[in-house]
């Protein structure tokens, strides 16, 4: 038989992205393009406060307005739970985290600017907007706590009454004694205060939700922007609304990025839900662009205190690192979780620091909720490590790549215990950082910085080397840390009569590229082409299960959940094909969508073989189920652990402080790779990010609580101009506990580029003696520091 | 958004026609600033007056040594005109880095003006070309439009027809960009024209200024040494999060020096 045509399409190649066609067409299907028979519109009403209590709402007027359907506060809701925290931190004491509840509607009082108040459900969303003008709330503005180091202070404002005080938790991992006697004793320590910066997540969709109750089945639907709805319909159903989950179908259809900020449960989905009976039709809800700024769940926020101690040789002795960590008005979905769980763990790096302790106080604030935000933790301990490696490079003498590679992890160490409690199951740091220094030509850059300083700019280059964790994992451990969920993923193949494949995933892409990236998978192991394979995701009531995406592990539990189903497949689909021909299952081989028998020249085909499955005039029906179609469970044993090494270069012009950045590499060890071209354009996105976190993003509070950067004229979100061009370079240690030995790709961008840019300005402003500056890096600020020293 | 009238007049006389038959009524230009103003229900009129259909108001054209631009012409439009590219390159390159390609296809220069958005970059086109603003009732001088923060000298019902740009000897704009917004945190125009060295800044204060020792500096010795050592007040400089009065002043210094080796 004539070799087959090679696909093209298996692990390992860059395939165009499947989904594009729609979405470059404008064929998308997002919430917002849902239109329901006899859909009505809510807009909410929203606290112009930080801190007030509520004497009480008059809703009169915005009932009596046109249009108007329903005005609803927290009296409608008095039946109802708060919204849930899905993970429980215990303090150092032992004790849990201070939990308030976390109302659907403001009940009595309000904490944040944004903090929802009240719902107005009308006809139209201009009828509903101008009644939502009309709803009458009487406040009394109390002083709000905006500065997390005020609201620990003695005597703060409490922004819960019925809190002992404002700190959520007081978190400690690793060995404070060991970490105090080597810094106590060590022949150097380095010390940085620093404040990695509050972003706003500016998904280019913003948040919608419809609700949808059919009163003759008792069933709920509710279409959302969610990067997980069946953990919607977990926390929604079985906490908020006690809706059981065959009453309650949760839909994610396509969804416009996430970056971590559509992982909660947000008030607005109950709403809907709640709503949608209430006036007997569906309910939609679509956020603007404004109320997107204070109704999000913010990322990052920390305000830290490192401590790096050092030998004469520049060996790391001990790291100690505390931090206030901002968890806003209200404990989003998995807050508690970011600065603890997937960040002091991360505190190693990729260095053998022997070392280690850290403290993290959860504050409660009055501003708009934080949670995870692409890297969740991992960028602040990245940023945190690599600015104090870099500041102790400085203050040694060493050369930042010489002190890097001295306390590096060795490749022939693995698997790594650090004193942080995490395995370490593969990596070699050596050789992303090797790759990286030979792309971005390492011994040119004093030439490159004469040649700046020629035309007036200075040239800076810093490096960072990354480490994070991917897939948190296992579900036992994930619990016994505080976790409220299991964090495996779901998989079911199922192989249709005529063999097209249709894979049913727990996974959600909301821009990442799973129909692509996942039916890679599938043509790889079946040996089908592309166009045979439809990747269902995003519908509780299509997909049986899942826990969504997020934490860059779609393809490393995701894709192992996949990959173990397709075995499945294979295995039933050789003993389906050993009856056909009359052989062994043993001795049956699957090889480009052939099964075989080796040493002969039998063959039957997986088309073959499916149809059989489904018409089993001459099948095993004895010892076997017709059909063909398998599902896995995938549980990680382990995080996986990607790791690089990212360099920048910038200019920066002496007159105006404006920063160039000139070069840019990443090099990364993402293990095994399915679509290199899908992985480049993650890292060009997590780098975006990490680069609008350097250099533009900040979100900014007045003393009153007021979010002065509530709109583009003020948040700097970064615009293609503002890009460098990315070139990336990969080296391969595959995972050594997942079926396809991968790693994670999404997220890395945005964990190793803010402290490389930031070593790239520091490095550059060398002749300035500055020590740090806080992100993000603004023209203005480094214009002020040349301009308070030339003066 | 609140509902309101909508008139589209064929000419300037109609246009006024139907302002003054309205009980809070304003003229719509490109739309730019007030839709938005309106969408956010900070303003409410009760009547839209479009002037787009108003052909007077369209168009560039030369008149000797002068550029007049009409009012309704958009910044697209002034930014590719062959006789302002000839005549004023600093005026089409200034008009072609208004905004984004949306904004310079529907925003005009005379909507940009009667705004006198202190951040605007044609308020120093027009004082630092010492340009002449007509209305349908007057000729008013560059110096005398722009009085204050989103306020000029026109009456209620006075509207701008055009903009007489008198063609200098050489000038140039620079400006440096609000990062997030991309409005001029400072632009500087300057031109040397036979009446002399004008030095126009928008973007740094409550409205556009001419900075006089620079022009004086200039006067003397047309180079970018020559405001080597000079410096702007900045005690009347706006402050934000973007910018300091002390960093405003600094790039007022910097743009004007940028601006004149451009020249």
């Amino acid at each position: 038989m004539a070799a087959a045509e090679p696909l093209n399409t298996g692990i390992g190649d860059s395939v165009t992205r499947v989904e594009d066609s729609r979405f470059l067409r404008g064929l998308g299907n997002y919430v917002d393009d849902i239109v329901l028979p006899n859909q009505a519109y809510a807009v909410m009403v929203r606290s112009p406060h930080a801190r007030a209590t509520i004497n009480g709402i008059d809703t009169s007027a915005a009932a009596a307005a046109n249009g108007v359907l329903a005005v609803l506060t927290a009296a409608d809701f008095s039946a109802y739970g708060g919204l849930p925290c899905g993970w429980q931190v215990h303090s150092k004491d032992g004790e849990p985290m201070t939990e308030p509840k976390h109302p659907i509607l403001a009940e009595g009082a309000v904490r944040h600017v944004g903090d929802p108040v009240a719902i107005v459900i009308a006809q139209s969303k201009t009828l509903a907007r101008k009644a939502a003008a009309l709803v009458d709330v009487n406040y009394t503005d109390l002083p709000p706590m905006v500065d997390m180091q005020a609201a620990v202070a003695d005597g703060a404002e409490l922004v819960h009454s019925d809190t002992p005080s404002n700190v959520c938790f007081d978190w400690e991992l690793g060995d404070e004694a060991a970490a105090e006697a080597a810094i106590a004793s060590a022949a150097h320590v380095t010390r940085l205060e620093l404040v990695n910066n509050r972003l706003v997540p500016n998904a280019m969709e913003p948040r919608s939700a419809i609700g949808d109750y059919n009163s003759a089945t008792g069933e709920h639907t509710l279409y959302t922007t969610s990067q997980n709805p069946h953990v919607i319909r977990l926390l929604m159903g079985a906490f908020v609304l006690s809706l059981p989950e065959h009453k309650l179908r949760v839909v994610a259809p396509d969804v416009g990025g996430g970056f971590g900020s559509k992982i909660f449960h947000y008030a607005e989905e109950a709403i809907v839900t709640v709503a949608s009976k209430l006036v007997g039709c569906p309910v939609k809800w679509t956020a603007d662009r404004s109320e997107a700024f204070i109704s999000d769940a913010h990322g990052r926020d920390h305000l830290t205190t490192v401590e790096l101690a050092l030998d004469d040789n520049g060996k790391f002795l001990a790291l100690r690192a505390n931090t206030l960590a901002n968890m806003g008005a209200y404990l989003s979905t998995f807050a508690p979780a970011v600065p603890t769980y997937l960040h002091g763990t991360l505190l190693a790096g990729t260095y053998t620091t022997p070392a280690i302790y850290t403290n993290v106080k959860g504050v409660f604030t009055n501003t708009v909720a934080v949670d995870a935000y692409r890297g969740a933790g991992r960028p602040e301990a990245s940023y945190l490590l690599e600015r104090v490696v870099d500041l102790a490079a400085i203050e040694t003498g060493i050369d930042p790549v010489e002190l890097r590679r001295r306390n590096f992890i060795q490749p022939d160490a693995f698997p790594y215990d650090t004193p942080v409690a995490l395995t370490y199951d593969t990596g070699n740091y050596q050789a992303t950082l090797d790759l990286a220094l030979e792309r971005t030509d390492a011994s040119g850059f004093e030439a490159r910085k004469a040649e700046s300083a020629s035309r007036g700019k200075l040239r800076g280059r810093g490096l960072a080397c990354y480490i994070e964790a991917c897939g948190i994992a296992p579900s036992n451990i994930a619990g016994a840390l505080g976790a409220r969920a299991g964090l495996y993923e779901a998989a079911t193949v199922r192989v249709n009569p005529t063999g097209s494949v249709t894979v049913l995933t727990g996974s959600h892409s909301h821009g990442q590229g799973h129909e692509t990236t996942f039916a890679q998978v599938v043509s790889d192991t079946l040996g089908i082409p592309l166009d045979n394979v439809d990747i269902v995701h995003g519908d509780t009531g299509k997909v049986p299960f899942g826990m969504g995406t997020y934490g860059s592990r779609s393809i490393a539990v995701g894709g192992a959940a996949l990959a173990n189903a397709l075995d499945k497949i294979v295995l039933k689909g050789r003993q389906i094909a050993a009856h056909l021909m009359e052989a062994s299952a043993d001795d049956v081989v699957f090889k480009d969508g052939q099964f075989s028998i080796d040493g002969t020249d039998k063959s039957v085909g997986f088309g073959d073989v499916a149809l059989t499955a489904y018409v089993p005039h001459n099948f095993p029906l004895e010892t076997l189920e017709p059909g063909l179609e398998e599902t896995a469970f995938y549980d990680p044993k382990n995080f996986t652990f990607p790791a690089g090494a990212y360099i920048c270069e910038v200019e920066i012009d002496k007159e105006t402080g404006v920063i160039d950045i000139v070069d840019f590499h990443a090099s990364d060890d993402f293990g095994n790779i399915i679509n290199p071209m899908i992985v480049e354009g993650q890292v060009h996105g997590g780098v975006a990010q990490g680069v609008g976190q350097a250099l533009m993003e900040g979100a900014v509070y007045d003393s009153n609580g007021q979010l002065v950067t509530g709109s583009y004229m003020d948040y700097c979100m970064p615009r293609a101009d503002d890009l460098p061009n990315v070139t990336v370079s990969n080296h391969v240690t595959a995972c050594t506990h997942n079926p396809l030995g991968v790693k994670g790709c999404g997220e890395a961008g945005a964990i190793g580029s803010p402290p490389a840019v930031v070593n790239a300005v520091i490095n550059a402003l060398g002749d300035f003696g500055v020590k740090h500056i806080d992100m993000p890096v603004t023209a203005h600020k480094v214009w002020s520091i040349m301009n308070a020293k030339n003066a | 958004m609140e509902a309101f009238n909508y008139r589209k007049a064929g000419s300037v006389d109609e246009a006024l026609v139907a302002l003054n038959g309205a009980d809070d009524g304003k003229f719509l230009a490109g739309g730019m600033t007030l839709l938005p103003t309106m969408k956010q229900m900070l303003a409410t009129p009760d009547t839209l007056v479009d002037l787009a259909g108003a052909s007077e108001l369209v168009g560039v054209s030369r008149d000797g040594d002068t550029i007049v631009v009409g009012a309704m012409t958009t910044h697209a439009a002034v930014a590719s005109n062959s006789d302002v590219q000839a005549a004023i390159p600093a005026l089409a390159a200034l008009a072609s880095g208004i905004g984004d390609p949306m904004v310079r296809n529907r925003g005009t220069i005379g909507g940009s003006i009667a705004n006198a958005d202190p951040a605007a970059d044609y308020p120093a086109a027009v004082v630092g070309l010492n340009a002449t603003v007509n209305t349908n009732k007057r000729s008013i001088a560059a110096d005398d439009f722009f009085l204050d923060v989103f306020e000029t000298a026109l009456e209620e019902d006075e509207l701008v027809v055009s903009v007489s740009f008198p063609i200098p000897l050489k000038a140039a704009y620079r400006k440096f960009p609000n990062p997030a917004s991309r409005y001029a945190v400072v632009g500087v125009m300057v031109a040397q024209s036979a009446e002399g060295i004008r030095v126009a800044v928008t973007g740094a204060a409550a409205s556009v200024f001419r900075a006089d020792s620079f022009e004086q500096a200039l006067s003397a010795d047309f180079s970018a040494a020559a405001l080597e050592g000079l410096s702007v007040d900045s005690d009347n400089l706006n402050e934000d999060i973007h910018a300091s009065a002390a960093y405003r002043a600094n790039l007022v210094g910097v743009m004007t020096k940028r601006a004149v080796a451009a020249c």
